[in-house]
């Protein structure tokens, strides 16, 4: 009897899974489909894109060609604009995520007046829009010479990324033992000593997850780079770079499908082999602004 | 390509550890030369805390209130002009469509990324192979908004009846449905207004899904059996139980939503830049401010936007209050 039940149920749950399984795969096809539709075009000739659909691709005679990418790369300055996107990136990743776990320390492992108002203030900063600084930045920065500069896009990544940055490197250290920095203190050790040898070093499941989350938001970042490099083509990121090229009316399929690819092949793979990370900063702090 | 430009962005990544690590060693060196340990550990957590706060406040405390203060001037912050800026945002067309639409998207779009979040945070916790199908589901959020209006474009790509259609969606329609009528989705309002937003629920999805998963996941598989053995179906178990213990949860997702929706800009500037009917806020703000060279008004847009958003900050200052004591 319990043998023929538990049979049963094996194959109830087949036949019930059967329509569960293809509503997922339905959605899984609809939400990728796009993508590919755009990673197959990127490799198709400009005259067929425009004249038949990219599923046509696959159907005998192949025609695929590399041309579209070596045109965006040389003639529209795709490959300027990649590296001018390495050139903003990494700096602007690791430069806030070390003056952040300064202040994440302080905030975790001093006593202060005011440390419970100032972090408010953190976590009330934390959802400013960005919109609200860009008028007094910007004339800032034309006043200091700053715009259209690496330099200048640096610091104001930096800046942006910095409440998001202490309010989770904060909750990470202050959750560590307080034994750990007891000990420490008794064997004589300084702050600083307690900071590189203990807290840096514990603390890279966050600093990872940060530094995923701080690349991915740059990397990808529109606004930022429109308003404070303007229309200088020597600095511009790809993103922007790609925006101007939809917007000019000489740009056609093949140029776009091919610049849009190249500026997804990084973060795609760093999502791919780090998603761990990245879902854990999700988690850890899903109130940023 | 420029030499030292690389220089300068090596002696960025390098440089620029160093000379904060040196800061915090001479600093506490400093500090050690201070009589009394009361003394020290008065002053040392300025130190610490400074760096950041000197950025927190060019770049966003004096901001916020520099922009409060041009929001009530003219044109080229020369003169003080009252209410005027609001008065015109409230009244004129254009920065009307932009606050309908504004308010469409947030309703439209939190609700379809939650809701279908939830769903697919349920479905997928059923199956084998869920980890697969949630990245699927959670790639888009690794594309930039800019990427992402170029692989809508194309989706949207519109041919007359007649001609073969290369845009997938007419595509996929025309070969649904007898007789569709392809449609040029960015041109034809109200439509274009959903088509952009279909865009950012492409991308938003995953995240509000990664964040309901892993909330599904915390409710104690004890408390689901107890209920399956008490007779109760799955559509009971989801209503009675999924939904109330994870309401917390899903209510900061949708807070998290509404913040990044109410600023949407990137998908809007480069798909229609606002035009035929869709406008939103960040939109004309941007306009404002390079096109028409109004900071005035360009500042009081911003004011509303922040003013929106106020709520949603005293709530997760409430909420942090309560996780300390």
């Amino acid at each position: 009897m319990k043998s023929l039940g538990a049979r049963n149920n094996v194959l109830v749950k087949i036949v019930s899974k059967g329509p569960l399984n293809i509503l997922i795969l339905f959605i899984c096809a609809a939400w990728l489909i796009p993508s590919l539709g755009l990673f197959v075009s990127s490799f198709r000739p400009a005259h067929l894109i425009l004249s038949t659909g990219w599923w046509r691709a696959f159907k005998t005679p192949f025609t695929f060609t590399l041309e579209n990418y070596k045109k965006v790369l040389t003639t529209a300055g795709m490959g300027r604009s990649f590296i001018n996107s390495l050139i903003i990136t990494i700096p602007a990743t690791v430069m806030p995520i070390l003056i952040a776990a300064f202040a994440a320390y302080a905030f975790a492992w001093m006593k202060f007046p005011g440390r419970d108002f100032l972090f408010l203030l953190v976590v009330a900063l934390l959802v400013v829009p960005i919109q609200m600084t860009l008028i007094p930045v910007l004339t800032l920065f034309n006043k200091l010479r700053l715009t259209g500069t690496f330099l200048g896009i640096w610091i104001a990544h930096t800046g942006y990324g910095l409440p998001f940055a202490v309010y989770l490197l904060r909750n990470f250290i202050g959750e560590l033992p307080e034994e750990m920095f007891e000990s420490a203190r008794l064997d004589g050790a300084s702050h600083y000593t307690i900071f590189l040898h203990l807290v840096l070093p514990t603390s890279i499941p966050a600093l990872s997850s940060l530094a995923i989350f701080q690349f991915m938001w740059v990397w990808n970042d529109l606004l930022v780079a429109l308003i404070y490099l303007g229309g200088n083509p020597t600095v511009s990121p790809m993103p922007l770079s790609i925006s101007n090229l939809v917007n000019s009316y000489g740009a056609g399929w093949e140029y776009l499908t091919s610049a849009a690819f190249i500026s997804m092949v990084l973060p795609i793979v760093i999502f791919f082999s780090l998603q761990k990370y990245f879902v854990r900063g999700i988690l850890a702090g899903s109130v940023k602004g | 390509m420029n030499i030292k430009i690389v220089i300068l962005a090596i002696g960025a990544v390098i440089g620029v550890p160093v000379i904060l690590m040196a800061y915090i060693m001479f600093g506490e060196r400093l500090i050690g030369k201070f009589k009394g340990k009361k003394r020290q550990a008065k002053i040392r957590p300025w130190f610490w805390l400074s760096p950041a706060f000197i950025l927190l406040f060019v770049f966003l405390i004096y901001p916020v209130i520099n922009t409060i203060i041009l929001s009530f001037e003219n044109a080229n912050s020369t003169g003080f002009v009252g209410l005027k800026n609001y008065i015109f945002i409230f009244t004129s067309r254009a920065t009307l469509i932009a606050l309908k639409n504004n308010l469409l998207w947030l309703v439209f779009v939190t609700l379809v990324t939650v809701t279908l979040g939830l769903l697919i945070a349920v479905l997928t916790d059923r199956i084998k192979y869920e980890s697969v199908a949630k990245a699927f589901i959670f790639l888009p959020m690794a594309i930039s908004a800019v990427a992402a209006g170029v692989i809508w474009k194309f989706m949207y790509e519109f041919k007359p009846k007649g001609t073969e259609q290369i845009g997938t969606v007419n595509a996929v329609l025309s070969a649904v449905i007898p007789n569709f009528e392809p449609k040029a989705w960015l041109f034809n309002p109200p439509i274009n207004t959903f088509a952009l937003m279909i865009v950012y629920i492409w991308m938003w999805t995953g995240f509000c899904m990664i964040i309901l998963s892993a909330g599904l996941k915390g409710i104690p598989d004890s408390l689901l059996e107890a209920a399956r053995i008490d007779g109760a179906n799955e559509w009971k178990i989801f209503w009675r139980i999924i939904i109330p213990t994870m309401a917390s949860t899903i209510i900061v997702v949708a807070t998290t939503m509404v913040i990044n929706v109410l600023k949407i800009f990137d998908i809007v500037y480069v798909m229609t830049n606002g035009t035929l009917g869709t406008e939103v806020i960040a939109n004309r703000m941007y306009k404002e401010m390079f096109n028409f060279r109004n900071y005035g008004r360009a500042s009081a847009i911003a004011v509303i936007l922040l003013i929106a958003i106020i709520p949603v900050m005293l709530v997760n200052i409430k909420r942090f209050g309560q996780k300390r004591s």
